[in-house]
């Protein structure tokens, strides 16, 4: 077991881990919609599988936000 | 629990949305359990006045702003410089993070209306009204 922090919080994991299975693990629904840092370094989409996690190591998610209202659903 | 957001707070969003308006305006409502504290105010990067977005270099940002502070990200806000304070399609369909409410907060006819929206693979689950 690793400790490592996700969005601050302190998680026991197995490694080897890497971005992509973390992601999976946290139960996001729509891994498309999130951006994701390591150690506050952005991690690009198509490195998810192959940025191994270790311990100690802090990964940050977030969801993309975003929005419209109802004059563009009208047009 | 009911998040709360103080009278000065909500000013100030409204003070922002006019500012921005006709584009819409956004932010991050910051607190501590189910207060807020603090508006934190992000870019709407699309500059519109039918849609927002924010560009996620930003968000990090303000998420290691909230915790330097020891806050918690409670809430995204955006405005409705022309249409009410329920989400439109595009907002339940953008709305993936279970972990926050969606404040919105409507200017239309000149008298400000702010809801906020629990929302859960794309359907309101709860309604709180602030103003």
């Amino acid at each position: 077991m690793a400790k490592i922090y996700v969005n601050g919080d302190v998680q026991e994991v197995n490694l080897p881990l890497n971005v992509s299975e973390l992601i999976k693990q946290q139960d996001v629904q729509q891994p498309e919609m999130v951006s994701v840092q390591v150690n506050e370094e952005f991690a690009e989409r198509e490195d998810w599988e192959s940025i191994q996690l270790k311990e100690d190591d802090k990964v940050d998610f977030l969801y993309f936000m975003g929005g419209g209202s109802e004059l563009r659903i009208k047009s | 629990m009911r998040m709360i957001i103080p009278q000065n707070i909500i000013k100030e969003l409204i003070e922002q949305a006019r500012k921005e308006a006709p584009n819409e305006s956004c932010g991050y409502l910051l607190g501590t359990d189910d207060e807020v504290i603090e508006n934190y105010w992000m870019e709407n990067i699309d500059h519109s006045p039918e849609h927002f977005s924010f560009a996620p270099k930003d968000q990090f940002a303000a998420l290691k702003y909230a915790r330097s502070k020891n806050l918690k990200i409670l809430a995204n806000w955006h405005s409705h410089p022309a249409s009410p304070s329920r989400p439109s399609q595009e907002d339940l369909r953008l709305a993936n993070d279970p972990t926050i409410r969606y404040a919105i907060l409507s200017l239309l006819d000149g008298e400000p209306k702010l809801n906020s929206f629990k929302i859960l693979n794309g359907e309101v689950v709860g309604k709180e009204i602030h103003l």
